[in-house]
């Protein structure tokens, strides 16, 4: 196999230290300006969030008519999108901090998934944003279960790859938590068995917080809420003073009765079971989802990954340019990059993790003009194409072989103009 | 973590009811939901929404409160925390409290003087609009009045010090707690005196309300000695003085060598923590988590007693107001550095910066 060549080889050691101080100034520049519009923009998203959630969960209430099932799906799914992308991995990576609101800050923050906020910090905020895309020490470079890169040593495990990556696009979440507990570290007996413990606890209790609230909370509240209206609706056409009349001589039509309990008994099943798939569903989209975008962030053919040797002695400098060649990009709306989190800008987000992301949009462009400058590429492209490559490596490496895919090279200007 | 308002003292049964639905909410809360109907509705912290900012003189603002309905109240004297948002960014103070407790309306006030340079004094005195919502810590503070009005009383306040005498003197007027009361002021010049109007008006509607008022730059500074011709009686009274720190150190030892120390009573804004005469025996304090023993000699904060043994200690400002400092203390005697009240907890929250070992303390850490 080819050592691809290095992308930033060309740079001396002054060129870095140079483009270290440019990257930091953009960083400086933009947390001296964060005030009352940054505010102004989480605390919308947050309201945004919780208004469509209630919306959903309304709707839900009437889940036996088709047209309110499919809305409030809809306006679950993309309330949890929301939740999780741009509010809970923004807001647990320290990007808010800076307001110092209790209720919205990283060492308070919990999310609605599977991991524990504590766990993910670790092993999002800390690994994978540090070693990102050195091999055998990023372990988010194919989660440890898929061979992501060519560089991977191949195993016939690796054949049934795209079967595990269905599974994971479906139960992402779940592949998530199993994921920051660290399995290969269990495996190989390096981590004691008490942490383990206690990542099993915290999943565990997040699993079943998660389970009750979605499988059986709500679908309840549909239920009982339909069952009630049912009565209301299909009231027997007797006066309340016949009814009365009737209850005090003891005259109950127990026939009657009987099939009315039968009926609301069958709505209220009824309504409970298309909540509970509603939710269901919900879940499975914002998987879909953040399973799609994530994966983009960094196995698109044009990011590039690195050997332990070759981040020795890495310098600041190395680290940013690291980052910069190791993300990719998404073009889209900006509408696409709310739901996305704003990881459509996953280059901007590993060169500044804690910087909120309604911000990288403003600072993209100078982050292209700093590649430009140093001849340096800037990896992007629409969903369609980064996906499509995601997915094909994915096929590919699970046989033997397979070799780096080629790469755009040094960012010119003009082309992405052109692009988007 | 980001300092956060008093939890608000709410019904057990409303808290109960929360806590029941909470799982179909998880990981949010109820709250979060009831939130955006009325920020006020919170039960995770007390809020409070800014009805009207008053002028005053001297370049100070009163800024009138409509605290939520958990509000439980003060007693004249004692001071609250306060949480703005000025540029996006939380901050917080402690101011005393000016209104009385008594008003009619239920609202509740500061009284801010703009410090130049300063964050939220400039922000509360000149930009803050009704409507905003604040956030709103605990209400503390032992600078009240005594249970019973049966000597006379005597208040030395200089500048800001009047704000917590002046919500003493809006809860006495109505009653007849103004029958034997003199006011020493001193204020620098004579048209910026905060609440001048409001005295000069007590002054005049009372017969036992004395104010003697002491413009600093004409009649020269206000020394403790000058109460023997100002307030002749000023040994049989209970006194209250709050104002800059020179001023109150120089009316202890007044009162420590002329007069009986137990009558004065003072407020500072910056407490001074232990010091030489510390009382109490000290103890140690055990770090739970770290396995990890710290010696804490009298008049010393836990705070300061880990941090002597290496341990990374949470703090903020040092002196009691902003709570970032707390930690759950398992069990054990300890002793208030700045009242020397000596307390038992178990499983309590304390300001560890505040706060110092009385025997053998376990600390959650
Ligand atoms: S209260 Fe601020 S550090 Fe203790």
């Amino acid at each position: 196999m080819t050592a691809t060549e290095h992308p930033f080889a060309h740079l001396s050691e002054n060129q870095l230290a140079e483009l270290a101080r440019e990257f930091d100034a953009i960083h400086d520049q933009v947390r001296a300006d964060l005030g009352e519009r940054d505010r102004r923009y989480i605390k919308g998203v947050i309201r945004l969030h919780r208004q469509i959630a209630v919306a959903g969960r309304a709707l839900l209430l009437g889940s036996r008519s088709k047209v309110a099932w499919t809305a409030g799906t809809g306006c679950l799914a993309i309330a949890k999108i929301l939740e999780n992308m741009e509010i809970g991995h923004n807001v647990l990576h320290g990007q808010w901090d800076w307001m110092n609101d209790p209720c919205i800050h990283s060492s308070t923050w919990d999310w609605d998934t599977a991991s524990t906020a504590a766990a993910w910090k670790h092993s999002h905020n800390y690994i994978h944003h540090t070693y990102t895309n050195i091999r055998g020490k990023d372990k988010d470079l194919g989660y440890e279960i898929m061979r992501i890169d060519p560089h991977q040593k191949w195993h016939p495990a690796y054949l049934a790859q795209p079967l595990y990556n269905l599974l994971l696009m479906a139960f992402f979440e779940w592949g998530v938590a199993v994921h920051d507990m660290d399995v290969e570290a269990i495996r190989a007996g390096e981590k004691p068995m008490k942490d383990v413990w206690h990542d099993i606890k915290g999943i565990s209790g997040k699993a079943r917080d998660q389970i009750l609230k979605d499988y059986v909370g709500w679908p309840l509240v549909s239920a009982l809420a339909a069952t009630a209206v049912g009565r209301l609706v299909h009231r027997e056409p007797r006066s309340r003073a016949r009814v009365l009349a009737d209850r005090a001589r003891g005259r109950r039509r127990k026939g009657a009765v009987r099939a009315r309990l039968a009926a609301a008994r069958a709505e209220g099943a009824g309504t409970f079971a298309a909540t509970f798939w509603a939710d269901f569903t919900a879940n499975i989209i914002r998987n879909l989802w953040a399973h799609s975008i994530i994966f983009c962030g960094h196995f698109p053919d044009q990011t590039y990954t690195f050997s332990q040797d070759e981040v020795r002695d890495e310098t600041r400098g190395g680290w940013y340019v690291r980052q910069l060649v190791g993300a990719a990009n998404i073009t889209g709306s900006p509408l696409f990059h709310l739901l996305s989190g704003n990881l459509g800008y996953q280059v901007e987000h590993h060169l500044f993790p804690d910087m909120p992301s309604s911000r990288y949009a403003e600072i993209a462009s100078q982050v292209r003009e700093i590649c430009r400058r140093y001849g340096l590429p800037y990896n992007t492209g629409p969903l369609s194409k980064q996906l499509g490559t995601v997915h094909r490596t994915i096929l590919r490496l699970a046989f033997p072989g397979g070799k780096v895919r080629p790469k755009p090279g040094p960012y010119r200007g003009d082309e992405l103009e052109r692009a988007a | 973590m980001a300092e956060v308002g008093m939890r608000p003292p709410a019904s057990p049964l409303r808290r109960r009811a929360l806590r029941a639905l909470r799982w179909l909410f998880t990981p949010l809360r109820p709250d979060d939901y009831l939130e955006l109907i009325n920020p006020l509705w919170s039960t995770r912290e007390l809020r409070g929404r800014v009805e009207r900012v008053e002028p005053e003189r001297g370049g100070a603002a009163t800024v009138l409160i409509r605290p939520g309905f958990d509000w439980v109240g003060h007693r004249p004297g004692q001071y609250v925390r306060l949480g703005v948002v000025i540029d996006g960014v939380h901050h917080w103070r402690a101011y005393s409290l000016t209104s009385s407790p008594d008003r009619a309306d239920g609202l509740i006030s500061v009284t801010p003087k703009r410090v130049d340079g300063g964050v939220v004094s400039p922000f509360l005195v000149d930009r803050v609009h009704p409507g905003e919502v604040v956030r709103l810590g605990e209400v503390e503070g032992s600078f009240t009045l005594p249970d019973r009005l049966d000597r006379g009383l005597l208040f030395v306040t200089a500048g800001s010090g009047i704000t917590p005498v002046m919500s003493m003197l809006r809860h006495l007027a109505p009653g007849p707690g103004l029958r034997d009361v003199v006011h020493v002021h001193s204020a620098r010049e004579a048209d910026g005196v905060t609440f001048g109007d409001e005295l000069a008006a007590l002054d005049e509607q009372h017969q036992g309300f004395r104010l003697e008022l002491r413009i600093t730059g004409e009649d020269g500074r206000f020394t403790p000695a000058d109460l023997d011709t100002l307030c002749p009686d000023w040994r049989e009274r209970e006194t209250y003085a709050c104002g800059p720190g020179e001023l109150l150190d120089a009316l202890q030892s007044h009162w420590k060598r002329h007069g009986d120390a137990g009558r004065l009573h003072h407020e500072r804004f910056q407490p001074i923590v232990g010091g030489e005469d510390a009382e109490g025996s000290g103890g140690t304090v055990r770090f739970a988590h770290r396995n990890l023993d710290a010696d804490c000699p009298p008049g010393t904060p836990i705070l300061v007693a880990g941090e002597n043994a290496g341990v990374d200690m949470p703090f903020g400002c040092r002196v009691g107001v902003c709570h970032t400092c707390v930690l759950p203390i398992r069990e054990g005697r300890i002793r208030d550095l700045r009242t020397n009240a000596v307390s038992e907890k178990h499983n309590e929250i304390v300001r560890t910066c505040v706060h110092g070992a009385e025997g053998r303390v376990t600390v959650e850490l």
